[in-house]
């Protein structure tokens, strides 16, 4: 009966075994502390038991020193484990530097994993084993969530905002991807996996399939089409903004204040232009709410960050 | 010793017909009106979570389609949660005993207590409509944009139902806190009274303070799904997450509202059965009242994974072990109290312990939960579920049916038969930890929630909490047959069959429409077993 | 144990379970106080979801804010304001006994505030006109589309629970009146129409909140 059944979950990432570790610990605490009840109820109820109908037990009204221990140590022990637990979380709320970046857009029921180079999976991500992978996850719909057990990783999908996540595997092979977040009738069959191939493997799966190109270079095409580049010029001579060289830099907005341009602010340009216009520009981009779908608006992220700075001509 | 016998005049036979019940201003009635529905809406949520269990025995789907799983799952949550668990200690021991406890004659407000048991039955039949025309699949926490733009289902019956019921909330708690504060007997000081009073009170603000907000959040969201107004709706400029904020502003502390009144039970329990003045009063007395404020601080903890700030998230965190020290010392209290007690092991006396036992695990695993980086795993998973389930299942219906088997002679004027009903607290406890301990096993493994069918690995572990499931559901049926049964044919209690202390056991077993035969005059602490039992009895 | 004084006469109005009318006085009061404190709850959730948009999307809710009536908004306020005065002198002239005032009073507040109402209706139906009711027939300029649709939901959700209230208090000025008319408002027992009056004087207290932040963004100055 229980082969093929696990009590504990594979550790497949470089959080797991911080997390694992966090968990022993309080699972240590929460034996010693459920012993130690447990045992005192047990040892007076046999020794404390009614010997007479009529006794009554004896007048204790309380002690300062015993409330102000049993505050303290318990407090202190919570704070150590409230460090303990905020470390873990810092660690996987900032992704390493440079992380192999993959977009994730999840829908009522299925996952749609796209890989900067153009390829796209659903339901399947291939991933590298060693290397830090942060993905970039939207919702088309409702509320999902990504949630690798063996990793230890778990984030939600939220529609109208990109949120993150990112692991670094350390074992190649196949683990379950489950959506976390109640979605609707098919919620528990959206179930994914995330295979972890060796870096040469990975590689050779890569070449393996994009027809059409990186996401970039999807993102530049659409750029024409959409006709963006009628404004966005990168001589300056446009009526909007210059892009190269923009993703990354603090811009300030007309009514002073400044932001990062990141993937949000991209988005939110693009279907809402008039909510942040950069300081110096008029309020005449049209939405293209409704004209682009979660899979372009990141096709012309990717294009975007592309977009390097122009060396300066200087005049002669 | 006299032959017990029957008051001749007492609220159980002032008046008879259907009439005297339904216009009754009693609030021992009106709390008899309230046991008849958490009853029926109880064993209503217990049978959709029998199906929930039958279901997931399997890894495959195969008993109901996933469209009705996920209704099931809902409605158990809707069903338990608010009108079953935030009701029944409040309305039923509360509203009995509360004017009792403080010898009272009535609650401050009869008729709005009688208009809170018409409120919270116009909210249940609303929630009835829902389920019976077609059913609810939002999950209890009907979280956006899934309830406002995706479900087809009742939603909005199933709302209105809730946001009615609310009120029965508010108005109950209003009582409860007027009360207290003005009608108090001559004598009884507010570190007189019984701590069951300082746990419904603190019940009570949270009751006032948080359901307003509950209320406003579900008006949106039924304007939202009506009107298509667009607060939770990124298309439109909404944000889905603000949702989350408003709902758990009230849905967290609701969970104290649920788990206080069980504190105060216990409270009066282990020092009626150890005989003893329950050790720390006024650090009980004030860890309730902790409970309350902090519970208002730390709804962020059901969000870490939301897409919230890191920084709102270790604010949220660190709060939320914060709140846990006052039930900490809580348990401490109570076990301090058994040292040197004069400890009988009677049915009540069983579920205070089951409480104690159960509750620690329940709240210790809630330390796993508030810190974050382990939370990240195990949220949204069964973890969460045995968390919960801990507390409310181990927690709450083990202090209420600690007690209702104690005041049950006091209620009805007769006792149960007691090997009976330690046996099925000896059932419920060993069903309740096979059905809810291998969740915690299942929730670190990866078993998300809501899940209507899972990979097989899972199987071992869901097929014994459904066989603990069984055994509990018959746990828990045992006691209605000899509750039933005692009312016409068990032994007659006499006032104080226990020996303890407290108004409530100086006047008679049932006690007279207006309580008491002349309004006590308290010169004696609440638990004073210094003096022969006797004594106190009226 | 204190006998119980059962049998000399007691206040009509006493209820039995109560030991005196100050008892009975401070309980009601303190249960209206008690409840007033869950409608600031109730408002405040709404308040809150006003206050995050408004950061989020603030030219919008200006040039949305602007397209709002400012001229009735201003009568409203200064006739809900002298419907608070009238209640307060209905409370003094109950306190004193005299049952004529009260009545003159009550009746003053019960007009002011439908007063109230029917200009609101007015607004409503001139939002109506204009398409600035939220929903399939809401139009607006493209730019601030979305976001002036969201302050008009705000605008009709806080108003119109607003004005939900006004007519339930309404309704209590009706039966306090009733009660006064058939003497059972005396100077020992003016109770209800104090605590009417809490209630009554909290709507007005919204509504000073409500007009400004609804109806003056951004129209400081001219």
């Amino acid at each position: 009966m229980w082969s093929g059944t696990p009590l504990f979950p594979e550790s497949a990432s470089t959080m797991a075994s911080r997390v694992d570790s966090l968990y022993f610990f309080l699972l240590a605490v929460s034996i010693f502390f459920s012993l130690l009840i447990a045992g005192l109820i047990v040892f007076y109820a046999v020794k404390y038991r009614r010997r007479s109908p009529d006794s009554v037990g004896s007048e204790i009204h309380g002690g300062l020193v015993l409330e102000l221990t049993w505050t303290i140590v318990p407090f202190l022990i919570t704070m150590v484990i409230f460090v303990w637990g905020a470390s873990v979380f810092f660690a996987m709320a900032r992704p390493p530097d440079e992380t192999l970046n993959i977009y994730v857009v999840g829908k009522q029921w299925m996952w749609k994993f796209q890989h900067l180079d153009g390829q796209r999976e659903i339901d399947e991500l291939h991933v590298p084993v060693g290397r830090p992978v942060k993905l970039i996850m939207t919702s088309e719909d409702v509320i999902h969530d990504v949630f690798v057990p063996a990793f230890r990783i778990k984030a939600d999908v939220v529609p109208g905002r990109y949120t993150h996540l990112w692991f670094q595997s350390t074992k190649p092979g196949r683990y379950r991807l489950f959506c976390a977040e109640y979605c609707g009738t098919k919620h528990s069959g959206m179930i994914g996996e995330v295979v972890v191939m060796e870096p040469s493997e990975y590689q050779t799966w890569l070449s393996g399939g994009a027809a059409e190109g990186s996401l970039a270079s999807a993102g530049a095409k659409l750029f024409r089409d959409l006709a963006c580049n009628t404004c966005h010029r990168p001589d300056a001579q446009g009526r909007g903004p210059v892009l190269e060289g923009l993703f990354g830099k603090t811009v300030t907005l007309q009514n002073g204040e400044t932001l990062t341009v990141d993937e949000a602010y991209v988005r939110e340009s693009i279907l809402q232009p008039a909510a942040k216009i950069a300081s110096g520009f008029q309020p005449i981009m049209p939405t293209f709410q409704g004209l682009v779908t979660e899979e372009q608006l990141l096709e012309l992220i990717e294009y975007v960050k592309s977009l390097h700075e122009l060396p300066q001509v200087q005049p002669r | 010793m006299a032959t017990v016998i029957l008051p001749p005049r007492h609220y159980l036979n002032d008046g008879y017909g259907i009439a005297s019940w339904l216009f009754t201003r009693d609030h021992k009635r009106i709390a008899l009106l309230y046991l008849a529905g958490v009853t029926f809406f109880f064993f209503v949520g217990g049978a959709f979570a029998v199906l929930i269990r039958l279901e997931l025995a399997t890894p495959a789907g195969d008993l109901v389609s996933d469209e009705t799983y996920n209704k099931l799952f809902t409605m158990h949550g809707v069903m338990m949660v608010f009108f079953f668990l935030i009701p029944a200690i409040p309305a039923v021991l509360g509203n009995f005993l509360v004017p009792i406890m403080i010898g009272a004659k009535d609650l401050a407000f009869p008729k709005l207590n009688l208009a809170s048991w018409y409120i919270y039955m116009l909210g249940a039949a609303f929630t009835t409509y829902a389920i019976v025309t077609g059913g609810l699949d939002t999950g209890w926490t009907f979280y956006t944009p899934f309830s406002t733009m995706s479900s087809t289902t009742k939603v909005i019956p199933a709302a209105l139902g809730i946001f009615v019921t609310g009120f029965s909330s508010i108005l109950t708690g209003l009582n409860f806190i007027v009360t207290i504060h003005r009608m108090r007997a001559p004598g009884m000081t507010w570190f007189r009274m019984p701590l069951f009073m300082w746990s419904t009170y603190a019940t009570s603000l949270i009751m006032v303070l948080g359901t307003p907000v509950i209320a406003i959040t579900i008006l949106l969201v039924a304007a939202e799904r009506v009107f298509h107004f667009g607060f939770f709706d990124p298309t439109r400029g909404g944000d889905p997450i603000l949702f989350q904020h408003l709902f758990w502003f009230y849905s967290h502390p609701a969970v104290y509202i649920m788990v206080l009144p069980a504190m105060g039970v216990i409270s009066e329990l282990v020092a009626a059965f150890c005989r003893k003045q329950v050790f720390g009063y006024t650090f009980v007395a004030f860890a309730s009242l902790g409970i309350a404020v902090l519970g208002f601080l730390v709804w962020g903890h059901h969000m870490f994974v939301a897409g919230q700030s890191v920084y709102a998230a270790l604010v949220f965190s660190i709060l939320s072990f914060l709140v846990a020290i006052p039930s900490a010392v809580k348990v401490f209290n109570w076990t301090a109290t058994m040292y040197k007690g004069s400890i009988s092991w009677e049915t009540p006396m069983l579920y205070a312990i089951g409480f104690i036992g159960l509750f620690t695990i329940g709240g210790l695993t809630g330390l796993f939960l508030a810190s974050v980086g382990l939370d990240v795993h195990v949220t949204d998973t069964y973890f969460i579920v045995a968390h919960f389930h801990y507390i409310m299942v181990g927690g709450t219906i083990m202090g209420y049916l600690g007690g209702l088997h104690y005041w049950w002679p006091k209620i009805s004027g007769r006792l149960y038969n007691e090997a009976l009903a330690k046996f099925s607290a000896l059932v419920i406890f060993i069903g309740f930890n096979l059905t809810f301990f291998p969740q915690f096993i299942l929730g670190y493994l990866g078993m998300p929630r809501r899940y209507h069918a899972y990979p097989p690995e899972f199987q071992v572990l869901n097929v014994l909490s459904s066989a603990g499931a069984s055994i509990l559901g018959v746990g828990y049926l045992i006691p209605m047959v000899y509750l039933m049964w005692s009312l016409r044919y068990g032994r007659l209690a006499g006032s104080n069959p226990w020996g303890a202390v407290g108004l409530e056991w100086t006047t008679t077993s049932p006690p007279p429409t207006e309580n008491f035969a002349e309004t006590p005059v308290v010169t004696w602490d609440a638990y004073d077993y210094g003096a022969p039992v006797e004594g106190h009895v009226a | 144990m204190l006998p119980e004084a059962t049998h000399h006469a007691h206040h009509p109005a006493l209820a039995h379970h109560f030991d005196s009318l100050g008892q009975q006085k401070e309980a009601a009061t303190l249960g209206m106080w008690v409840f007033l404190g869950t409608e600031v709850l109730f408002f405040g959730g709404m308040f809150l979801a006003y206050a995050i948009y408004r950061a989020w999307y603030p030219a919008a809710f200006a040039v949305a804010s602007h397209e709002l009536d400012i001229t009735l908004g201003t009568i409203n306020t200064v006739v809900l304001i002298t419907s608070s005065l009238t209640m307060a002198l209905a409370v003094h002239a109950a306190q004193l006994g005299q049952r004529k005032l009260v009545l003159w009073f009550l009746v003053a507040t019960m007009v002011l505030g439908a007063v109230f109402l029917g200009i609101k209706s007015v607004e409503y139906y001139h939002k109506f006109e204009e398409h600035h009711v939220p929903g399939p027939g809401f139009q607006f300029e493209p730019e601030y589309f979305r976001h002036a649709q969201l302050f008009f939901s705000l605008y009709f959700i806080m108003t119109g629970l607003h004005a939900l209230h006004m007519v339930i208090g309404l309704g209590i000025m009706l039966v306090m009146f009733w009660w006064t008319w058939r003497g059972s408002i005396t100077a020992d027992y003016y109770n209800p129409i104090e605590i009417s009056g809490l209630y009554w004087h909290f709507v007005d207290i919204v509504w000073i909140f409500l007009f400004p932040l609804l109806y003056l963004i951004g129209r400081h100055g001219v």
